[in-house]
């Protein structure tokens, strides 16, 4: 790429040092010891609701998310939006379903989702495969952090060759490593204050500046291709791309709460009420969500992609360059400093609460079920540090060495994989009717059946589901979830007929689920 | 089903009311179209960003309508 941005590189620095003091000095924040896990881990259970806010919204709403929405609006165009009905619809999920698992978790002292399985269902192969899943499915996206982070670190025209080229993200990674490490789930959580302020500024102001330099929405909406500009009607042979939008967005939000670093956001609150009254305050992320998305739109009537000075920088990253091209074009070199920073510390929030829910699930889900069933507080705690360095430097060597694209396609699996494990863990805190093992036939189907559907359509997100001669293009995690629970629905008094014992391991009663 | 009892202290008829805001989003037959526009949005995009906030409103109202029960 051409010249360094001399101002935008001071500005983004000069922030980027600030978070990195902060991550440090959180280690004092609402002291506790953190040579127990769920202090370092969960922040001691003690996050209010305005920081389980910031914490949630830094942790759900992450840089990628804030680069690839964008970049799917600019090259697909409409169907990006499902962003927003997606987050919409994740609200309700949120009020009705993990208030009660919030609940039964604090009672019992469960860190992770494979605790709760665990203890509802008394089958600690199960909980393996919650935790096996949670981990598979939080490293690309770990990964496509480090991506979004090194797109803006390249966009401030840092680059070389070779290991040169990946200095910076490696220095800025190391930070991230030092502080997790010492501060634990605090260390996010006080960083994501400054990163969702930050994130909020960038927001506001491209969205009111760059339409006036464009001319106005009118003339923006002009330049949209009109097959981009709403979702193709569908045909008398089926649903078209309305059930794809649809399912899109209802499976994720089906999915989010079950990724590791959501849940443990979610655990660290200090109350099941912090958590309902998220659900009205999550959603002026979704506005903001929704707002940068358009941010495609401008970045096509701006005409960036055809610049030449930008050439590069589409060139190595594709349609994950508009945001940041648009930025570089439209700001004041001050203002893309800070928009940049904006970004690249939304990528080390997720990443920090990602790599230490990895090491919760590793810790008490492998670690403690298997291999030393009774560690002392300290080694669990140590155990779970360790892991969180090597789940963040894997990430790390993955994003230098391997080429983004497997980490975008690593992630589209990742979602389909986690939402299996929707049966033991949602509808687990609803009953306990299911046997462990029929919950662990359902999630190997849908595992199996969603990766073959997943191939199937060269990993993308749509399967075109063919029923009675019409066409349901879905997406696929959506489909297999069903298919899932249908068959431990089939399965449960099958394995109960054959003697499989269950409620006598349930040590959760339910009451349990309630203050 | 043995939980009944939890559920109903649990359950509320104003959770019905999430059921606005899944449908009015998840029905893209409702909104898929570009007039009425809104200062040169198209009525797709400022319809979903207008359901963001009533669906934090609604929601603020289910909170404070189903707490301390």
């Amino acid at each position: 790429m051409s010249d360094i941005h001399w101002d935008a590189l001071t500005i983004f620095a000069l922030l980027f040092s600030t978070i990195a003091f902060l991550g440090f000095a959180a280690a004092h924040w609402h002291r506790g010891d953190l040579d127990l896990l769920h202090e370092w881990g969960l922040g001691g259970r003690r996050f209010g609701s305005v920081i389980t806010w910031f914490l949630l919204g830094g942790d759900i709403y992450t840089a990628y998310t804030f680069i690839a929405v964008p970049a799917l609006a600019f090259g697909a165009g409409a169907i990006a939006f499902f962003a927003i009905p997606f987050t919409i619809v994740a609200c309700p999920i949120l009020f009705l379903t993990l208030p009660r698992l919030w609940h039964v978790c604090h009672k019992h002292h469960y860190i992770t989702a494979g605790d709760f399985v665990r203890g509802r269902f008394g089958n600690r192969w199960l909980a393996l495969a919650v935790a096996v899943t949670g981990i598979v499915a939080t490293m690309p996206y770990m990964a496509l952090q480090l991506a979004g982070l090194q797109i803006v670190i390249s966009a401030l025209g840092l680059s070389g060759t070779g290991l040169t080229a990946d200095l910076p993200l490696i220095i800025a990674f190391v930070i991230l490593a030092a502080f997790t490490y010492t501060s634990g789930l605090r260390a996010p959580a006080s960083i994501a204050v400054v990163k969702d302020i930050l994130i909020y500024l960038t927001a506001f102001a491209a969205v009111i500046v760059i339409p006036i330099e464009l001319g106005g929405f009118s003339k923006i909406f002009a330049a949209i291709p009109s097959p981009k500009l709403l979702l193709a009607a569908p045909g008398p042979a089926g649903s078209g791309s309305y059930s794809a939008y649809a399912t899109l967005a209802l499976g994720s939000a089906l999915a989010i709460y079950l990724y590791p670093h959501s849940f443990t956001g979610i655990l660290s609150a200090s109350s099941a009420r912090a958590i309902r009254r998220n659900a009205a305050l999550l959603p002026a992320f979704s506005f903001m969500l929704g707002l940068l998305a358009l941010l495609g739109f401008f970045a096509i009537a701006a005409g960036v992609a055809g610049m030449p000075e930008y050439a590069a920088g589409f060139k190595q990253f594709g349609n994950n360059f508009a945001v940041p091209a648009l930025f570089l074009h439209s700001f004041p070199s001050w203002f893309t400093g800070i928009a940049f920073a904006a970004i690249g510390i939304g990528a080390l929030v997720p990443a920090a609460i990602m790599s230490i829910a990895a090491a919760n699930l590793y810790t008490r889900n492998i670690y403690r079920e298997f291999i030393n069933k009774t560690p002392s507080d300290a080694q669990e705690a140590r155990m779970a540090k360790q892991v969180s360095l090597i789940v963040k430097f894997g990430a790390l060597a993955f994003i230098i060495f391997v080429p983004t694209q497997y980490a975008v396609y690593l992630q589209l699996l990742g979602g389909i994989w986690i939402i299996q494990i929707l049966p033991a863990v949602v509808l687990g805190a609803y009953t306990s009717w299911f046997n462990g093992w029929a919950l662990l036939i359902g999630w190997a189907a849908g595992i199996v059946a969603g990766t073959a559907m997943a191939i199937a359509v060269n990993l993308t997100p749509a399967y075109p589901l063919h029923l009675a001669g019409y066409v349901f293009p879905g997406y696929t995690a959506f489909y297999t979830v069903i298919l899932n629970i249908a068959l431990v629905v089939i399965l449960t008094p099958l394995f109960n007929a054959l003697g499989r014992q269950r409620i006598a391991l349930n040590e959760i009663v339910s009451s349990d689920f309630h203050a | 089903m043995a939980k009944s009892c939890n559920q109903r202290r649990e359950w509320s008829w104003w959770h019905f009311l999430f059921l606005i805001e899944l449908v009015a989003v998840l029905w893209p037959p409702f909104y898929n179209r570009v007039e009425p526009a809104f200062i040169g949005v198209p009525f797709f995009y400022w319809y979903q960003l207008l359901w963001v906030i009533l669906g934090a409103i609604l929601n603020a109202v289910i909170n404070f309508a189903t707490a301390d029960e």
